[in-house]
């Protein structure tokens, strides 16, 4: 269907970027903590909004590489 | 009662009631077609798709309760960070798919999309009624975050006067919902939106410069609840529960009819692709959001004596309200208010459309009348969609809170359930119907057995393996054992059924 609608996008390698947030985001160990502090926010609260960021931006690169 | 707050509310209420019905001639389409009041007819582009999406998928209940879980449980509330952090590579991934084969087909509901896949209508009708019972608690939630900022204004009333607003409220929304369709959320949204952000960035630029910086915030805060207690011993305790909530909560979103509706009303796969790269700007929102939590911790808004009476009546959900009320003059909070009031009305037009399209295309078309005509679906569909949203509000009226709270705890879990029906069969072509009907009743027994041992109250259930503990989100669980039996099942039933036709290659 893809090749037919002409919809899909080709699909490439760039989107195991995407493996990236749920790494990420699953190892909780990994940013239970209160430092660094960054701007008065403790390590816990700045990690998790930098990777709302992170994952806007793995999503704008797949989509470049792919169109 | 708090009249600057409340002109300036009323006044933003009526500008988006006439939005509403002024949305019906907006790109004009044949309303008499259910693609065209259900879908918009599908002819949202990118900007317009983020506007509803946003509108759709962050409401009015999640501005007053995840801040509220923050203000109350700490670290535990913010799992909604990740859970959108999550959400977007589904998105990007799979449901461009979807859409490709609902645009190719006609297709209106994840009912649609599984009777196409396995031509059984049985699972399709499955499908189609737990969106729609997981739905009508939802709807009803919003009518709660609505309640809690009528009464922050000081707006009460003995018996049915006191439900007054919310009465009114409700039949604008369902008048313009059934005049206009989707047009009218996708319209609103857009105010909607505007008013959310300028109230987020005020209190979060407010709330510190009065405070002295972001660090006083979280110092008010105790510290044992600014981060998840790390788990002793052979358990994965809070971090099995975060991130287990964080990942079900993801799965399940993009399977409610109210999100589906949203990316199906979308012009292309490309305009659902970009989304994942715009939509995150909410998800960045909804952490400062949360963070609205601690705010109110730093504001003492709890031990203040002006707002008991708030607390007494709507629990830790006034936290939002009486921060905002502390912070700022009464015109302002009315914007504040008429934002969540608004982010009510968006998200429940659009799942009462949701609804209201499965019970024409998928109940009424499917079982009752086959040969109804088009305009006749779409009839049906505005009746079902008045008919969904009655019942919301007689469910909030009449059914207490926690009760409805509990639903949509049950909502979540039981929505999961369609995960292996709806996406599963866009990939493999190996699953039967009535496999999937086999995992989906297993999946939604378990999910509820599960629930039941904490008496509906809480979504955790603990696994146990090889001596390890793994406390985590029900819905989750539950979906293993769902696909589990459904694999299992068709690799069973395969001898005995020809396989169906997959429609998506």
């Amino acid at each position: 269907m893809a090749s037919q609608t002409g919809t899909e996008p080709k699909r490439h390698w760039i989107r195991v970027l995407f493996i990236l947030p749920f790494i990420s985001m699953l190892w909780v160990s990994s940013y239970n903590r209160l430092t660094p502090e960054l701007f008065g926010f403790p390590f816990y609260y700045w990690y998790q909004l930098a990777w709302v960021i992170l994952s806007a931006v793995i999503a704008g690169i797949v989509y470049k590489v792919e169109h | 009662m708090n009249w600057p707050a409340l002109i300036v509310f009323i006044a933003l209420f009526v500008f988006v009631t006439g939005l509403g019905f002024a949305a019906a001639r907006w790109r004009a389409g044949d309303l008499t077609q259910l693609h065209e009041w259900g879908l918009g007819g599908r002819r949202f582009g990118t900007w317009v798709t983020w506007f509803l999406m946003g509108g759709d998928l962050y409401t009015a209940y999640t501005f007053i309760a995840i801040p509220a879980l923050v203000y109350g449980a700490g670290a535990l509330g913010f799992f909604a960070v990740p859970y959108t952090i999550m959400i977007y590579p589904f998105l990007y991934l799979i449901f461009p798919r979807l859409w490709s084969l609902a645009h190719k087909h006609g297709y209106v509901t994840s009912s649609d999309v599984v009777l196409g896949l396995y031509g059984n209508k049985w699972l399709a009708l499955a499908v189609g009624v737990t969106g729609l019972v997981a739905t009508m608690p939802y709807i009803a939630l919003q009518l709660v975050g609505m309640q809690v900022v009528i009464g922050a204004m000081g707006v009460s009333g003995e018996g049915w006067i006191g439900d007054l607003p919310l009465i009114i409220a409700f039949v604008i929304l369902a008048a313009f919902t059934y005049t206009s369709g989707l047009r009218a959320p996708a319209m609103i949204a857009v105010v909607k939106d505007v008013l959310i952000y300028v109230v987020v960035i005020a209190v979060t630029i407010f709330v510190p410069l009065k405070l002295g910086g972001f660090a006083p915030i979280f110092a008010a805060v105790p510290v044992a609840k600014l981060t998840l207690a790390a788990p002793v011993g052979d358990t994965y305790g809070a971090y099995s529960i975060y991130s287990t909530l964080a990942l079900g909560s993801a799965l399940a979103l993009f399977l409610y009819p109210h999100s589906l509706t949203a990316i199906l009303s979308s012009s292309s796969p490309g305009a659902i692709r970009r989304n994942a790269a715009f939509l995150p700007a909410y998800s960045l929102v909804l952490g400062l959001l949360a963070l609205l939590g601690f705010m109110a911790v730093a504001m003492h808004v709890g031990t203040d004596p002006a707002y008991a009476e708030g607390f007494k009546t709507y629990g830790n959900n006034f936290a939002v309200p009486a921060l905002i009320l502390s912070v700022f003059p009464g015109w302002f909070a009315g914007i504040a208010f008429a934002a969540i009031a608004i982010g009510a009305l968006v998200p429940s037009a659009i799942m009462s459309i949701a609804c209201a399209n499965i019970v024409s295309r998928n109940i009424y078309r499917g079982f009752i009348k086959p040969h109804a005509t088009n305009a006749e679906e779409s009839q049906v569909a505005k009746i079902a969609s008045m008919v969904v949203k009655l019942g919301a509000l007689v469910f909030i009226i009449f059914v207490p809170v926690p009760y409805a709270l509990q639903f949509q705890l049950l909502g979540g879990l039981w929505m999961i359930q369609v995960l292996p029906s709806v996406i599963m069969g866009l990939y493999l072509r190996m699953l039967s119907g009535w496999a999937l009907l086999g995992g989906w009743a297993v999946g939604t027994a378990t999910g509820t057995w599960m629930a039941s041992l904490t008496s509906f109250k809480a979504a955790v259930y603990t696994v146990t393996v090889l001596g390890v503990s793994f406390p985590g989100y029900i819905a989750l669980w539950s979906l293993i054992a769902n696909i589990v039996v459904s694999v299992v099942l068709s690799l069973l039933l395969k001898p005995f059924v020809t396989a169906a036709p997959i429609l998506a290659e």
